[in-house]
């Protein structure tokens, strides 16, 4: 159960920190000052949830590896982030639609996990959930502004969700360490989640008028730590310092 | 000074702690910001064993004591990025141990998650003259759904509530963005949460 538990934390924090350092490549570049702060934001949310989980596994780890090492020192195939998250981020459009995408499983996530039999795990989500409320609602109307906005937005909005629904799949298809935890009670059934999502993506959608996609097939395996490229062009920038001068302090 | 844990005040390290400012909102203390949630004596005879690692941040805090620990101070963090925690924890370690207070437990727990519910009055009356917004009773706010908006947030310069929001996210983690419509002042509104 340890190593199914361990597993499911890194998967945690891999998802936030991955996305966290994505959006976090926008700081100083946002579209204008204020949006660049709320990217920024809600990096820095993102990056303190995925530390949280990272100090959770060192400790469940029973060795003396630290946070700062699982996320700096292990390989793009030790990483067990969904591929949704690891995504470029394109356009303002596609990175507005990869954060709705996530924070309407996410909050979802946090709220059902803020009522796991894990201890530390539900401190975690019940705290992080209410940051990722305002994750949520900011993207929703991002989504709205730029899908309902000009001709210009619109078709970038349509852009996006052709980019990116192929990696939606993976967020509610349960990995084999999660299909273990959730038998136990500690985390939820990743499945029931699913039609909470649909319902959600639909609604904003509805008022974007942007058609929600048939059904077709699903790009999975980064949860099992089959990556897409994206993955290690993030690695090759946050690790590299720790990778060139290991320890290095500042 | 040295204390042991027979003649530490509660009392009187509650108002040292009083001293320890938010670095980010220098204007309130962890006390108004209602993020000290408990301090501890260790039982009489009896030490805990410094640094109690709980996470890779307690590592780095440079002046928590190696020594056997009479006092401990439990703290939550207000939002989980804020990067101001870990020189708050340091502050406390530093404030204390300026106080003779040397062998201190700084402890950070996420359960129950804080909220702006634990602000003192004396906080928000400080955020006010300061020029930021005090954050509304939390059951005002907080809908998930989008352009859902039926907070009032009063202006801290002029008082009036005719104002509107720029951003949600501000220059801190803890802050939105506002401006008075009727003064025309640019603000912060500390939000609730």
């Amino acid at each position: 159960m340890t190593a199914a538990l361990i597993q499911y934390t890194l998967h945690l924090a891999d998802d936030s920190l991955i996305l966290g350092h994505r959006n976090s490549e926008w700081t100083g570049h946002g579209p204008i000052l204020e949006q660049d702060i709320a990217l920024s934001n809600i990096a820095l949310d993102l990056i303190g949830q995925a530390r949280n989980f990272y100090q959770y596994a060192a400790e469940l780890s029973g060795t003396p590896v630290t946070e700062d090492q699982l996320a700096y020192l292990r390989d793009g195939w030790d990483f067990r982030n969904c591929l949704l998250v690891e995504q470029s981020n394109g356009d303002w459009a596609k990175t507005i639609l990869r954060q709705f995408f996530f924070s309407a499983y996410q909050t979802s996530l946090y709220e059902r996990l803020a009522q796991s039999r894990d201890k530390t795990l539900s401190a975690i989500s019940a705290k992080s959930y209410k940051e990722g409320i305002y994750h949520l609602r900011w993207s929703s109307e991002w989504v709205i502004r730029l899908g309902d906005g000009t001709e210009e937005s619109h078709t970038r909005m349509k852009n996006a969700v052709e980019e990116l629904w192929k990696f939606t799949g993976e967020l509610h298809t349960a990995a084999p360490y999660e299909e273990e935890t959730a038998a136990k009670g500690t985390s939820p059934d990743l499945p029931t989640l699913r039609p909470l999502w649909e319902d959600k993506i639909k609604e904003v959608f509805d008022e974007a008028g942007i058609p929600y996609p048939p059904p077709t097939w699903m790009q999975t395996g980064g949860k099992e730590g089959r990556h897409t490229e994206q993955l290690g062009y993030v690695l090759a920038e946050m690790q590299f310092l720790q990778r060139a001068y290991p320890g290095c302090e500042w | 000074m040295v204390t042991t844990n027979k003649n530490i005040d509660i009392a009187a390290v509650r108002i040292l702690l009083g001293e320890v400012h938010d670095p980010e909102v220098p204007v309130l203390s962890i006390l108004d910001l209602g993020i000290v949630r408990d301090i501890r004596i260790a039982p009489s005879g009896e030490a805990w064993t410094v640094p109690h690692v709980t996470s890779a941040a307690d590592q780095s805090a440079p002046r928590e004591a190696s020594g056997p620990a009479q006092l401990e101070i439990v703290i939550t963090p207000t939002y989980s990025g804020c990067p101001a925690m870990d020189t708050i924890r340091k502050e406390i370690v530093t404030t204390l141990d300026q106080h003779g207070y040397g062998h201190v437990k700084v402890t950070t727990v996420l359960s129950p998650a804080w909220t702006t519910e634990w602000m003192s009055q004396e906080g928000k009356d400080k955020l006010k003259a300061y020029g930021i917004a005090p954050p509304n009773p939390l059951q005002q706010v907080c809908q998930i759904r989008p352009f859902h908006r039926d907070e009032a947030v009063q202006c801290p310069h002029c008082g009036s509530y005719h104002t509107s929001l720029i951003s949600e996210f501000g220059s801190t983690a803890c802050k939105a963005l506002y401006k008075c419509d009727e003064c025309k002042e640019p603000f912060d509104y500390f939000k609730c949460h």
